[in-house]
């Protein structure tokens, strides 16, 4: 169970996150688009979702990442992300409830490059019972 | 001329094994639900399903080529309600389409639809799509 006092906590990546062409290159070959000049809308996935579970498995924070499944996305897009663009990154415990046993946990993660806000995602996770 | 209603050309994506490997890879997320049969259905998966962010991958291809590219999109969300369920050797399809919900300054918002084989596994699917 995800320990309450997080809530409203933001956890700040350590490093700064550098996105390389072939990183864009290779996502968007997946999905059939030919452009990879900037990144597809949802490639910060990559990104976020790594960090959200380094945040939320941490035993100060409690979650049983084993068990989550992805609820539901939401992305915020200020500009598209290109090769080059180096991200401070934040991550927030903006709710948490249980409902029916099973945990659900909301995480709004911010992408900075230069004191700008480029992106942010919000990740419903539902930890099964 | 862009309308509230009008109804974007439904687009079928086929998705199979081989393309959860390729996006496993491009995304980092190797969750073994995605490739190994024997672990799905040991953790009561029916089969191997796809990432639920792979299906939102191809519908943004979707949004992105109605609204001129991908730096088109400023906005997108979904619910995942069904898993896409991948068999070996088949390739299943994800079936698109997408109505304008509301004009808006410079864009558009559209309600989209994604099913396959019949059956729902997008909610609540939005965009915002700056033109």
């Amino acid at each position: 169970m995800l320990n309450p006092d997080s809530v409203g906590r933001t956890f700040h990546g350590a490093k700064p996150v550098s996105v390389t062409q072939s990183e864009i290159s290779a996502f968007a070959e997946v999905i059939g688009e030919s452009d990879f000049s900037v990144a597809p809308p949802t490639f910060s996935i990559r990104i976020t979702l790594e960090q959200s579970q380094a945040i939320l498995s941490d035993p100060e924070v409690g979650l049983d990442w084993s068990r989550v499944v992805h609820g539901d996305q939401k992305f915020e897009i200020h500009r598209p992300i290109v090769a080059g663009d180096v991200f401070e990154t934040s991550a927030t415990i903006e709710s948490h409830k249980v409902l029916a046993g099973n945990e659900i946990v909301t995480v709004r993660s911010d992408l900075h490059s230069k004191g700008d806000l480029v992106l942010s995602s919000w990740s419903t996770l539902v930890v099964r019972a | 001329m862009t309308e509230v209603g009008e109804v974007i050309a439904e687009r079928v994506f086929w998705i199979d094994r081989e393309m959860l490997k390729r996006y496993a890879d491009a995304s980092g997320d190797q969750n073994p639900i995605h490739q190994d049969e024997a672990f799905a259905k040991s953790v009561g998966l029916p089969d191997v399903i796809a990432h639920g962010m792979l299906t939102m991958a191809l519908v943004g291809k979707y949004v992105s080529d109605w609204g001129g590219g991908s730096k088109s999109v400023k906005e997108f969300s979904a619910r995942f309600v069904k898993p896409v369920i991948v068999p070996a050797g088949e390739k299943v399809d994800l079936t698109v389409s997408a109505v304008v919900s509301e004009l808006v300054e410079g864009g558009a918002r559209l309600t989209i639809s994604a099913t396959s084989k019949g059956v729902k596994v997008l909610g609540m699917a939005k965009a915002l799509v700056a033109f």
